[in-house]
């Protein structure tokens, strides 16, 4: 029995999930493979964009592709952790901006 | 002042420092056990097995494995402390065949080709043979490295040589990382000494190109797209201009292997080489347009065979004897080091050789 929820094997079978319904499959990873097509943003751009999402849904096969994605680009690894740091700041600021909710309520109540 | 990054593998005397033990990884392993095709087996897929040469375009010269930098994926193993240097007298026997070939391309390599003492004397023969594209692959710090090289760029351009310089990549902390400490603050001043005299600078007809490979277990990205960043950040930064940039691969051989080896990623590099071969590549590798003459004098089907010891299939084995029509009918050697040749858009020492 497999020990581990992930394996990073699975990444690479990533197309796999067509077999189970090509049709839909199919129309997922050609929207997929459009996004990533340079447009308005740059092909770098979207992949730092990638690479800070992945981490904020904390999905280790995405990490582990939008890092290698951002080595093979040359995007720093300076660059990478900054972009980090947006995704942490927007979630951070996701929790404390609810505090604001929190203040009304207190407010009202024992205010 | 440059600092040496490490110590060529055969002055640490480490196993990788011999052929066969780098031929015999690369036959081992995964591959012996098919847990991957050999590459052999891959391009017969495509029918291209064997591999032919096509029309020879490119005469490249390996002048001597001696180098002023220690860069922690050569290919060579080259640093200060190789002898290997290419005598008068077989850069003589060089000029013969220049001067006869059909080649349009003659391309001089090393180590630092410019620490060969005769180096200004075979680019000076050389260049009255009036070859249509004159390449000098130079590493950039020699030309900081000693007064006695501050010349190099007017030789150059005396010359009319088309320079082509390594330069992973645009920030100095990757740079260095892999060729060594100060490498890059002497790079982008030999650069600007470069443009200084037209090098480099937009429809000038004195060619400075750029190498980039990658600084580590990965695959280069879009050579179009990574010459785009390396303009636009070196322009910014430095007022540094280039015409063309050559995104290479790393080839799993030297002391790229031995980094692949120790930092275990040796079977995932090699399954993302095979995982990403495209068999449209194959038509156009640098061996099937290329002969590699090593400081011996000796033949080979490209710089990397070349490493490895693997001399030409041919009864021709050497510059002395050399006859173009009969090496053109040879098969060309390859192992499993030749995927990095046909990984994504390919490459060579030209850069990428087909669209992905």
């Amino acid at each position: 029995m497999q020990k581990t929820y992930y394996d990073p094997s699975d990444l690479k079978k990533f197309g796999k999930i067509s077999e189970w319904n090509e049709e839909l499959g199919s129309k997922f990873f050609e929207y997929y493979n459009s996004v990533f097509k340079e447009g308005s943003l740059s092909e770098r751009e979207k992949s730092l964009i990638a690479l800070a999402v992945a981490h904020t849904i904390q999905c280790p096969y995405c990490i582990d592709a939008y890092t290698g994605d951002g080595l093979q680009r040359g995007i720093t690894k300076e660059e990478m952790m900054e972009a980090l740091h947006v995704a942490g700041a927007i979630r951070g600021g996701a929790t404390l901006v609810h505090g604001v909710q929190m203040m009304n309520k207190v407010n009202k109540l024992d205010g | 002042m440059t600092k040496l990054k490490t110590q060529s593998l055969h002055k640490r005397e480490s196993k990788l420092a011999q052929a066969n033990k780098q031929l015999e990884i690369l036959s081992n392993g995964i591959f012996q056990n098919g847990e991957l095709p050999t590459f052999a087996k891959k391009i017969a897929e495509s029918n291209q097995f064997p591999l032919r040469p096509k029309k020879l375009e490119i005469l490249q010269i390996n002048v001597g494995y001696m180098c002023n930098q220690v860069c922690t994926h050569c290919h060579v193993d080259a640093g200060p402390d190789r002898k290997e240097i290419m005598t008068k007298e077989t850069m003589q026997q060089c000029l013969e065949v220049i001067k006869n070939t059909g080649a349009h391309t003659l391309d001089v390599t090393g180590g630092a080709p410019e620490m060969n003492p005769n180096f200004k004397w075979f680019v000076e023969e050389a260049s009255k043979a009036g070859i249509k594209d004159f390449i000098v692959r130079s590493n950039l710090t020699i030309i900081r490295a000693n007064k006695k090289y501050h010349d190099l760029p007017e030789f150059f351009k005396k010359h009319k040589v088309h320079v082509v310089s390594s330069m992973p990549h645009w920030t100095q902390g990757k740079t260095d990382k892999q060729r060594g400490n100060g490498v890059f603050k002497q790079s982008i001043q030999a650069l600007k000494d470069l443009n200084a005299i037209g090098y480099g600078i937009p429809n000038s007809n004195l060619k400075l190109d750029l190498v980039y490979n990658p600084s580590g277990a990965f695959l280069p990205g879009d050579q179009a797209a990574l010459e785009r960043d390396f303009k636009k950040a070196l322009l910014q930064d430095f007022d540094i201009q280039f015409h063309n940039l050559f995104a290479i691969t790393n080839l799993p051989i030297s002391r790229f292997l031995d980094y692949l080896i120790a930092s275990e990623n040796y079977e995932d590099y090699m399954y993302a080489l095979v995982e990403a071969y495209n068999p449209s590549a194959v038509k156009n590798v640098m061996c099937t347009n290329t002969l590699s003459v090593s400081w011996d004098g000796y033949l080979y089907d490209c710089d990397f065979n070349q490493m490895l010891e693997l001399p030409v299939n041919s009864k021709v084995k050497h510059i002395s004897e050399y006859n173009e029509s009969l090496l053109q009918d040879r098969d060309i050697v390859i192992s499993q080091h030749c995927y990095g040749c046909t990984a994504g858009a390919g490459s060579s020492c030209q850069g990428t050789v087909a669209s992905n």
